[in-house]
């Protein structure tokens, strides 16, 4: 379970080292959305269900959309059906 | 005594010109103010083309950077500069973790008497076996109360922001249709006919059980409103406007915020703790248990729900 958990630490310094160092912000929100459900496990290790249903709701799942409507409105995302 | 007041007068009355502003009709301009017609705009062409070549110049020698040698001694002391300031920062915070007590040591500040009341007497005051819950909503309640609060001020500015409240606006910046959302994605589609159900009720389980166990009010509505956005990004705004439109949306947020406001104000006018001799506690594990809690915990979550799919909505079309 020690290793475990340190792996976890270790995946979340990587994921949010990554996020600053991404030139694609598309790929950014992808890695924070995968820093929170790292930190929802993390918060299952550390005896708190509450707050990791909460972190994945909310961080994994709410934030990012939030974030990916955003880049689609200012296109920053490439259109995929650009010939329509 | 009654008699007949003349229009004019009644026009002045405070319960008209309150109705009036409340409806949002625009008031009357007095006969004296009169609107002065602006001069209309004549482009000086001469100071135009002044000013542009000005700027141009400006422009132009600001940003040589062989000519302009401040600008090339800054540009390397703001990059310096900043490198030094995050590596004081960083080693600031570092050294100051490092004096914090390790986890879970006995002698933490935070490990007080106030740790051991909640613990002791958690379950006899509250009645509900998830201690978590019973403290945020019980002992804590004005904090929730006002957390709550800053959800509903949060969407409010968002509506402001964001709205988009004509009709002919909207279809000019092309909000109206689908533009913005999958055209019927049917692997979407389907999936989303597993989920969405599947999602709600996890998410009126955890909002019923916060009481219970692990969840409550904050967790199970962001999961309804999270399973919202997947209904609306699967099926689109009109299936979704047929059960949650624009009305029951504000109906359910304002009156579940006004209900828990008049729950809150009787909690804390009976002293916030003198409740178990009103509402019956009942027996711990027990759905219908632990006062307050529980139709607290359902308020909270319809408001949170609102509030997810509400920024969803407004960030996407501008409309709920």
């Amino acid at each position: 379970m020690n290793l475990f958990t340190y792996i976890l630490l270790g995946l979340l310094l990587v994921c949010a080292i990554a996020v600053s160092f991404t030139k694609k912000l598309l790929n950014s929100i992808i890695v924070f959305m995968s820093y929170s459900l790292i930190m929802s496990i993390i918060w299952i290790l550390l005896e708190s269900p509450d707050l990791a249903i909460t972190e994945a709701a909310v961080g994994a799942g709410v934030t990012s959309v939030l974030f990916f409507v955003t880049l689609k409105k200012i296109h920053a995302i490439d259109e995929e059906d650009k010939d329509e | 005594m009654s008699r007949r007041i003349s229009n004019e007068e009644n026009e002045q009355r405070f319960s008209v010109r309150a109705k009036r502003f409340i409806s949002g009709e625009q008031r009357k301009y007095r006969e004296e103010e009169e609107i002065r017609v602006p001069l209309e705009y004549v482009p000086d062409e001469e100071k135009n083309k002044k000013n542009k070549e000005d700027m141009e110049n400006m422009l132009s020698k600001a940003y040589d950077l062989d000519e302009n040698r401040s600008l090339r001694f800054f540009r390397h002391f703001y990059r310096i500069a900043a490198l030094l300031c995050c590596i004081m920062l960083v080693a600031i915070l570092l050294i100051e973790v490092s004096y914090l007590p390790p986890v879970g040591s006995a002698n933490k500040p935070t490990n007080n008497e106030v740790t051991q009341k909640y613990i002791e007497d958690g379950l006899t005051d509250t009645g509900g076996i998830n201690i978590v819950g019973g403290m945020i909503l019980n002992y804590r309640a004005f904090d929730t109360f006002g957390e709550t609060n800053v959800l509903y001020i949060a969407t409010c500015c968002v509506m402001i922001l964001l709205l988009v409240e004509d009709k002919p606006m909207r279809k000019l910046l092309k909000m109206d249709d689908r533009s913005f959302e999958p055209k019927s994605d049917i692997i979407l589609q389907k999936i989303a006919m597993f989920l969405v159900p599947i999602v709600f009720m996890f998410g009126l389980y955890v909002m019923f059980n916060g009481h219970l166990g692990p969840g409550g009010g904050f967790a199970g509505g962001s999961m309804i409103g999270a399973g919202l956005i997947l209904y609306v990004s699967a099926y689109g705004t009109k299936k979704t406007q047929r059960f949650f439109n624009e009305k029951i949306y504000t109906i359910i947020k304002v009156a579940s915020l006004c209900i828990y406001g008049v729950l809150m104000i009787y909690f804390f006018y009976t002293g916030a703790n003198g409740l178990d001799n009103h509402i019956p506690l009942g027996t711990p594990g027990h759905i219908f248990s632990a006062g307050l809690i529980l139709p607290i915990n359902i308020l909270v979550g319809l408001e949170v729900a609102c509030t997810m799919y509400a920024f969803y909505a407004l960030f996407r079309r501008g409309d709920i």
